[in-house]
C-alpha cells in the first residue's frame, strides 16, 4: 500500500495506482477526455493535468504513478491553469455549435468547457474541418468534433479485440478513421460511441431523434443472449428512443453488444401486432380481447374434451420472461397436459429425468478473469455471447488458455491454444479422448459410468487439450449453443461433467438465450409424462400456445414445425409482432408486450434474476403477456392465477429459490461410442446473432451490418474441391426432403466435411433440422 | 577526432578505419574481458555528454539499464537527423560508419545488450546503404554477429530507416517506429531503460555519442575530458550553416570560442554584419549576435546565454534576414511535424504558426506578441514529449529578442529590413559547392 495526499487528504491506494486511481479513493474528480478506467493509458488529452510536489511541471494523473508520501493538488493554481490552458487547446478547433450537435447536453467537452473554458475565444484563424467516416449503418460520425482521444481507437484494440479504427496523419490533420473503405464491424461496435466524449461518434439510428434532457431513464435488462446486460432504456412519450448500458461490474461491465444497444429499433416498427387477431374462413380479422381470450378458452377447453388435455401442447421462448414461462406451463399443466417447452432449437432430450437441476454456466460470470485454463465445446462464442467472450479475451492477455472442441473455427479474435476441429459427429468422440487423456494425464480414475466407453487412442488435438487442462489451476469447461443443440448433447453434457471433476474444475451451459435458465426454474419443461419441444413436433397436437416464438425460425426443425402446427385444430400465438411466420399456421394471435412493455425477470447464464419493470405503455392492445395467461387461467376456470403483479408470479416462480436450483449434474445418461459414417457432409448451423430472436431479426440498423449478411453454404476449401464447387457459386443444398439454393462461400475455419448454414432464416428454413447430412450439387 | 582523416577517398571502409587505429579498442575490451563497470566509469570520467541535444551524460545513462535483467537488452541509435540545421550525423555516418558499429559494440558490451539497432532519418538513404555495407564488412570480419572476435560476446546490429518523420528523432517515437507502429512518443515514466523496445530495457544514444566512446576508450575519459573544458569533456561537431562564407561541419573541442568557430567557417558572408544566431538547432533560442560573440561553444556558456548547445547546428544569420520571416519559417516546420497526439501541440503548433504567418503577412494584430508568449507557455512543459517545448523556445526568444520588429511588422505591415535589403542578402548567396 502507498501513502498519498490529494489536496490535503491522507488516502492509501494499491501499489502501481496512479494518481487517477488515488484521485478516485480520495473523490476528488479531475477533468479528463482521454482517460477511462477500462482502456489502456494514453495520456494524450492532458486535461488531467495536477500539480505534484517537487515536480517543476504538471503532471498527467492518468499516467503518473503514485509513490509513496507523494502530494498532489488537483485544484491548485497550477494544476487548474495547465487544465484551462489544455481546454483552451480542445476548443480552438472544435466548432462551438453545441445547439446543433447531437451530443448537445450530455458531452462532456461542453460540461468541462463550462469550468475550464473562457468565454471568448481568442483563436480567430480558420477552423480544421475533417471530412466523415462511413462507419456502417450504427456508428454516425462528424469527425470535425473529434479531440483525438482515441479512446475508441483502444477500443476496437483492446476490448473489441480487432483494431478497427486508427489515428491516421500527423500533427493538426491528425485523423480518427478505419481502414480505407471499411466499415466497422464489430459486435461491440456501439461502445465507442459511448465512449466518445464529444459528438464525434454519435448513433446512427437515434440521431436527431431527441435531446438528452427530453428522456427519461429507465432500468431495464437486455432480452437477447444468456448475459443479462443491464440497460438504461430512455424513453419520450412512451417510444424508446435509445438504448444505453448500465454499469453492472458482476454482468455487463460498462459495455452493451450492438444486439442489446439497436434493437429497440425493432420494437417501434410497423410490423408490431397491437391488435387481437382471429382467422376466421381464412381472413384475418382485428377483434377485441374479450372475444379472442373467449375465443381461445373455448377453443382451448373444446380440444381437451375432445382429444384429452395431452392434445395440448405449449411451445415458450427462452426469451420470454420467467412470469410468462411460469403462467404458461401452469395453464396447460392445470387443463391437464404435461406437454411445455422452452428448448425449441434443442434435438437432444435424452437428460430430461437425470438432472440435478437447472443448467447454468456453473461459474460465475465475473469469475472468468480468475480462470486459467477453459475448454469451448461447440460454441460459437464471440457471436452468441459477445461480452462474455470479451471477457475471455482479457482473460486470455492474463494468461488465459483457451481450448475448443467444435467444427467451427471462425475468428473470436482471441487466442485459441488449442483446438480439436472436427464435425459434429465426431465431437462426442474427441471430448471422450479427453476425458481419456486427462485422466491418464492426472492418474485418476473415470467414474464408473464411462468405464469401458472411452476411446483407447488419443488423437494429439485431444491430448493437447487434456494436457493444458491438467496443467489448469483454475478450470472451467463450457458447452455452446452448439453443443447444447446437437443430437448427442446429453453424452457431451455427460462428458463435460467428467472433464471438470478429472479438472477440479467447473462446467455449464453459455445458454443460447436471455431466460435459459429462467425458463427451467420457472418449471417450462416438460414432466415424466410430457412431451418435450422435440417430441411435440414429431408427435403433433390437436392445439398448441406459442409464446413468442416463429415457426420459421426458432425451432430446431422449422418446416416439421409448420407442418405439425398447420395441421393442428388451434394454435394460438402470443407475440408482440404480427408475423408473417405465425400467420401461415396461427388461428389466433394476441398482442403481448415486448420486455420494454412489461414487468417481468430474467435469469442470466450465471444464475442472477434480474427483474425489469416496463419503460413504456403497451402499443395499442398490447397486454404484458403474464396478464394475459393470467386472464386465461381465470377464464378457463383454473386454479392458482390469482397474482396481482407480476411480482407474486415471479416470488411463486421462485419459491424453490434460485441458486439452490442451478446444478448442472446429469447421471444415468449412456455415452456410447457410434461414430458417423464417413464420407457424409454434414450440417453445421449457427443461429446468427442478428437473427436469433424475434425483436432483432426486425431492428433495421442491425439488419444492415455484416452480421446480417444473407446465410451462405460455407464450406471447408478441401470440401469444396472435393464436391468440384467454386467458391461464390451457387449450389443447392437439400437435407431431409427440404432444400435450399445458396451461395458457396470458402470457410477455412470449418472441419472439412461439413457445410456451415445459418438458421433463423428465412432462405434455410425449409432445410429442416439443424443438424444431420445434407448434400451440396452445383445449379 | 572522429571526423579526422576522413578527407581521402574510401575512407569510410574498414580496412582505412582500421588503419586509423579503429576498432583496437573493442579489440581489447573484448580480449581483456574489461569489466562492464570500468567502460562506464571510463565515460562517467570523460563527462561525455549526449550529442543529440539534450546533453544528458552518457555514463550515467548507461548506468542506468538494469545490469542483471533476465532476458533481452537492447541498443538504440538514434540517427534520425531531422533538427533543422543539424547534418553532423550523416557525415559521421557517410564517413566513418564504423566508429558508430564500434561505439555500438562497447556500449552493447557493457550493458549486456545482444541487438542494437540504428535508426537512420528516412531522406539519407545513400547513408542508410552506406551503413549497411560498413555492417558487412564489420559482420564478415566478425567484430559484430556471434561470439565477437572469437569472445563470448556477442552482438547483432541492424539497421533501421525511418520515413522521414522528424519525431521519429524523439527516443521513444523512434522505438515505436522500429516496432513498426506509428511514430508516436510514449508518456514517461517508464524511461526506456526500463520499458523501452518491446517492452525490454533499452539505451538509445546519438550517433556522434556512439561514435566518440571507441576515441574515449582509446585515449581514456581524463584525456578526452580535457579536450574540452570542465563538465563539457571532448570535440564536439558543429553543423554551420547559414550567412558564412564555408558552411559545414566542424569538429572542435568543447569550450572553443564562437568568434573562432565563425572564423573557421570563413567569417559572415559578405563582411556583414552578425545579427543572431540559433546556436544547437532549430529548437534552441536564438541568442543576439552581440551576445553570441562573447561565447564559447560547449554547453554551460550557451546555457548562460538563455540557449542550448542541442545537437550543434550553428544557424548564423546576418542583417539582411527578417526575423519574422525566419520564425515563420520554424514555426511552419514544428506545425507540420507535430505527430498529433497530445492536445496542446496538436493544436498550439498550428495556432503559433497561423500568428506568426499573419504578422509576416501585415495582418498582425496589437496584442499578438502577447498571444504568442500565452500559447508558448500554455504548451511548454504540458506535452508527452519536448517537441511542444521546441515549437515554443524559438518563438518565446524571437519574440524576446527581436520583439521590435515584431511590433513594426504589426504596425507597419512591413518588414523593418527593407526589401531591397533581403534581396541584396540572398542574391550574394553562392552555395560553395557550386
Amino acid at each position: 500500500m502507498l501513502e498519498i495526499e490529494i489536496d490535503g487528504k491522507q488516502v492509501q491506494v494499491d501499489d502501481g495506482s496512479t494518481v487517477m486511481d488515488a484521485a478516485a479513493v480520495a473523490g476528488a474528480y479531475i477533468p479528463h477526455f482521454c482517460y477511462h478506467k477500462k482502456l489502456s493509458i494514453a495520456a494524450n488529452c492532458r486535461m488531467c493535468l495536477v500539480q505534484v510536489e517537487k515536480a517543476p511541471k504538471p503532471l498527467p494523473a492518468c499516467a503518473t504513478p503514485v509513490t509513496n508520501g507523494m502530494k498532489v493538488w488537483t485544484h491548485s493554481e497550477l494544476a487548474v491553469k495547465a487544465q484551462k490552458g489544455v481546454m483552451e487547446f480542445l476548443l480552438i478547433n472544435h466548432p462551438l455549435d453545441c445547439p446543433i450537435c447531437d451530443q448537445g447536453g450530455e458531452c462532456q467537452l461542453q460540461d468541462l468547457a463550462v469550468g475550464y473554458g473562457s468565454s471568448a475565444s481568442r483563436y480567430q484563424e480558420e477552423k480544421r474541418v475533417v471530412f466523415n467516416k462511413n462507419l456502417g449503418s450504427l456508428v454516425s460520425t462528424d469527425m470535425t468534433r473529434c479531440i483525438n482521444c482515441t479512446r475508441c481507437v483502444r477500443f476496437t484494440a483492446e476490448i473489441a479485440g480487432e483494431m478497427e479504427l486508427g489515428q491516421a496523419f500527423r500533427g493538426e490533420h491528425a485523423e480518427i478513421m478505419p481502414f480505407i473503405e471499411k466499415t466497422i464491424d464489430s459486435e461491440l461496435s456501439g461502445n465507442i460511441i459511448d465512449l466518445c466524449p464529444v459528438g464525434a461518434l454519435t448513433s446512427k439510428p437515434f440521431r436527431f431523434a431527441a435531446r438528452t434532457w427530453e428522456l427519461s431513464r429507465r432500468k431495464s435488462v437486455s432480452p437477447h443472449d444468456s448475459l443479462g446486460a443491464n440497460l438504461i432504456v430512455q424513453t419520450k412519450h412512451d417510444v424508446v428512443k435509445r438504448v444505453l448500458p448500465l454499469e453492472n461490474e458482476d454482468v455487463n461491465e460498462c459495455w452493451l453488444s450492438d444486439k442489446d444497444r439497436f434493437s429497440y429499433e425493432a420494437l417501434n416498427g410497423d410490423d408490431r401486432l397491437t391488435a387481437p387477431m382471429i382467422k376466421q374462413g381464412g381472413e384475418w380479422k382485428r377483434v377485441d380481447w374479450q372475444a379472442a381470450l373467449e375465443f381461445v378458452a373455448t377453443g382451448l377447453r373444446g380440444i381437451a374434451k375432445d382429444h384429452g388435455p395431452a392434445s395440448i401442447g405449449a411451445l415458450g421462448s427462452p426469451h420470454s420472461t420467467l412470469e410468462e414461462l411460469y403462467l404458461l406451463q401452469k395453464l396447460v399443466r392445470g387443463m391437464g397436459s404435461d406437454n411445455v417447452d422452452f428448448r425449441l432449437r434443442q434435438a437432444d432430450f435424452r437428460a430430461d429425468g437425470k438432472r440435478s437441476g437447472a443448467p447454468w454456466l456453473g461459474m460465475p460470470i465475473a469469475g472468468v478473469k480468475d480462470l486459467n485454463r477453459l475448454l469451448v465445446v461447440g460454441s460459437f462464442l464471440r457471436k452468441d455471447a459477445p461480452l462474455l467472450a470479451q471477457r475471455v479475451r482479457q482473460a486470455a492477455k492474463k494468461g488465459l488458455h483457451v481450448s475448443a472442441i467444435g467444427p467451427n473455427a471462425e475468428e473470436w479474435l482471441l487466442p485459441v491454444k488449442h483446438r480439436a476441429l472436427v464435425a459434429p459427429s465426431a465431437m462426442v468422440a474427441v471430448l471422450a479422448e479427453v476425458v481419456a487423456a486427462l485422466s491418464a494425464a492426472k492418474g485418476v480414475e473415470v467414474s464408473v459410468a464411462l468405464h469401458g466407453k472411452l476411446p483407447a487412442v488419443v488423437s494429439d488435438e485431444a491430448r493437447s487439450i487434456a494436457e493444458s487442462l491438467a496443467a489448469g489451476r483454475k478450470v472451467a469447461v463450457w458447452l455452446g449453443s452448439l453443443a447444447a443443440q446437437h443430437g448427442r448433447a446429453s453424452e457431451l453434457q455427460m462428458l463435460a461433467q467428467e472433464v471438470a471433476r478429472l479438472s477440479g474444475g467447473t462446467f455449464g451451459f453459455i445458454g443460447e438465450a436471455a431466460n435459459s435458465v429462467g425458463a427451467y426454474l420457472a418449471g417450462a419443461t416438460p414432466g415424466a409424462d410430457g412431451l418435450n419441444a422435440g417430441a411435440m413436433i414429431a408427435q403433433p397436437r390437436q392445439a398448441y400456445v406459442v409464446l413468442g416464438a416463429e415457426p420459421d425460425f426458432d425451432f430446431a426443425d422449422p418446416a416439421a414445425t409448420k407442418a405439425a402446427l398447420g395441421g393442428a385444430q388451434l394454435v394460438v400465438g402470443l407475440s408482440a409482432f404480427d408475423s408473417a411466420s405465425l400467420r401461415g399456421v396461427a388461428d389466433v394471435l394476441l398482442p403481448i408486450a415486448p420486455f420494454t412493455e412489461t414487468s417481468g425477470t430474467y435469469v442470466n447464464c450465471e444464475g442472477r434474476a434480474q427483474s425489469f419493470t416496463a419503460v413504456a405503455r403497451p402499443q395499442g392492445e398490447t397486454r404484458p403477456g403474464w396478464k394475459v395467461l393470467r386472464v386465461l387461467g381465470n377464464m378457463l376456470s383454473l386454479d392458482g392465477f390469482a397474482q396481482g403483479d407480476s411480482e407474486a408470479v415471479r416470488d411463486e416462480a421462485l419459491a424453490g429459490g434460485v441458486a439452490e436450483r442451478l446444478d448442472n449434474g446429469l447421471e444415468g445418461v449412456l455415452v456410447s461410442s457410434v461414430v458417423a459414417a464417413a464420407g457424409a457432409l454434414e450440417r453445421v448451423a449457427d443461429v446468427p446473432i442478428h437473427f436469433a430472436d424475434p425483436i432483432v431479426r426486425r431492428a433495421p440498423s442491425l439488419q444492415k451490418t455484416r452480421d446480417a449478411a444473407a446465410p451462405t453454404a460455407r464450406m471447408a476449401p478441401e470440401t469444396l474441391a472435393a464436391l468440384g464447387v467454386n467458391a461464390g457459386e451457387r449450389v443447392r443444398v437439400r437435407q431431409a426432403g427440404g432444400q435450399a439454393e445458396l451461395v458457396a462461400q470458402a470457410d477455412a475455419g470449418l472441419a472439412p466435411g461439413c457445410v456451415r448454414i445459418a438458421a433463423a432464416h428465412l432462405s434455410t428454413a425449409a432445410l429442416g433440422a439443424m443438424s444431420g447430412d445434407v448434400s451440396v450439387e452445383r445449379v | 577526432m572522429i571526423l579526422a582523416g576522413c578527407d581521402g577517398d574510401r575512407t569510410w571502409r574498414l580496412q582505412d578505419y582500421v588503419a586509423r587505429g579503429g576498432y583496437a579498442a573493442l579489440r581489447r575490451i573484448v580480449a581483456e574481458k574489461i569489466p562492464q563497470d570500468t567502460i562506464i566509469g571510463e565515460l562517467k570520467t570523460s563527462v561525455l555528454r549526449g550529442r543529440g541535444g539534450a546533453g544528458f551524460p552518457t555514463g550515467l545513462k548507461w548506468s542506468f539499464m538494469p545490469r542483471s535483467f533476465p532476458g533481452d537488452k537492447y541498443l538504440a541509435c538514434n540517427s534520425d537527423e531531422g533538427e533543422p540545421g543539424t547534418f553532423k550525423d550523416r557525415d559521421i555516418l557517410r564517413y566513418n560508419p564504423h566508429s558508430v558499429i564500434e561505439g555500438m559494440a562497447i556500449a552493447a558490451y557493457a550493458m549486456g545488450a545482444a541487438r542494437g539497432y540504428n535508426y537512420i532519418h528516412g531522406e539519407i538513404f545513400e547513408v542508410y546503404q552506406r551503413f549497411e555495407e560498413a555492417l558487412a564488412e564489420a559482420r564478415a570480419a566478425g567484430l559484430i554477429g556471434q561470439n565477437i572476435l572469437g569472445s563470448d560476446f556477442s552482438f547483432e546490429l541492424f539497421a533501421h530507416h525511418g520515413y522521414g518523420a522528424y519525431i521519429c528523432g524523439e527516443e521513444t517515437a523512434l522505438l515505436e517506429s522500429i516496432e513498426g507502429k506509428k511514430g508516436q512518443p510514449r508518456f514517461k515514466p517508464p524511461f526506456p531503460a526500463s520499458y523501452g523496445l518491446y517492452g525490454k530495457p533499452t539505451t538509445i544514444n546519438n550517433t556522434e555519442t556512439f561514435a566518440s566512446v571507441p576515441f574515449i576508450m582509446n585515449m581514456g575519459g581524463e584525456a578526452f575530458l580535457n579536450l574540452g573544458k570542465p563538465n563539457n569533456g571532448g570535440m564536439k561537431l558543429f553543423s554551420v550553416s547559414g550567412h558564412v562564407n564555408r558552411p559545414g561541419n566542424y569538429e572542435i573541442p568543447l569550450g572553443t570560442p564562437f568568434s573562432e568557430l565563425l572564423e573557421m567557417a570563413g567569417g559572415m558572408r559578405g563582411g556583414r554584419k552578425l545579427k543572431a544566431v540559433i546556436p544547437g538547432g532549430s529548437s534552441a533560442p536564438v541568442v543576439p549576435g552581440s551576445v553570441m560573440m562573447d561565447c564559447t561553444m560547449d554547453y554551460d556558456s550557451i546555457s548562460k546565454a538563455g540557449s542550448m548547445l542541442g545537437s550543434g547546428a550553428v544557424i548564423v544569420m546576418d542583417e539582411t534576414t527578417c526575423m519574422v520571416k525566419a520564425l515563420e519559417r520554424l514555426s511552419y516546420f514544428y506545425f507540420e511535424e507535430s505527430c498529433g497526439q497530445c492536445t496542446p501541440c496538436r493544436e498550439g503548433t498550428g495556432w503559433l504558426y497561423r500568428v506568426v504567418h499573419r504578422i509576416e503577412n501585415g495582418l498582425g494584430r496589437p496584442d499578438d506578441l502577447d498571444l504568442l508568449n500565452s500559447v508558448t507557455a500554455n504548451i511548454m512543459g504540458r506535452t508527452i514529449c519536448a517537441l511542444g517545448d521546441a515549437a515554443s523556445m524559438p518563438v518565446q526568444s524571437f519574440v524576446k529578442h527581436f520583439g521590435a520588429e515584431f511590433e513594426y511588422h504589426i504596425e507597419n505591415k512591413k518588414c523593418l529590413v527593407p526589401p531591397e535589403v533581403q534581396r541584396a542578402g540572398s542574391q550574394i548567396y553562392v552555395s560553395p559547392s557550386c
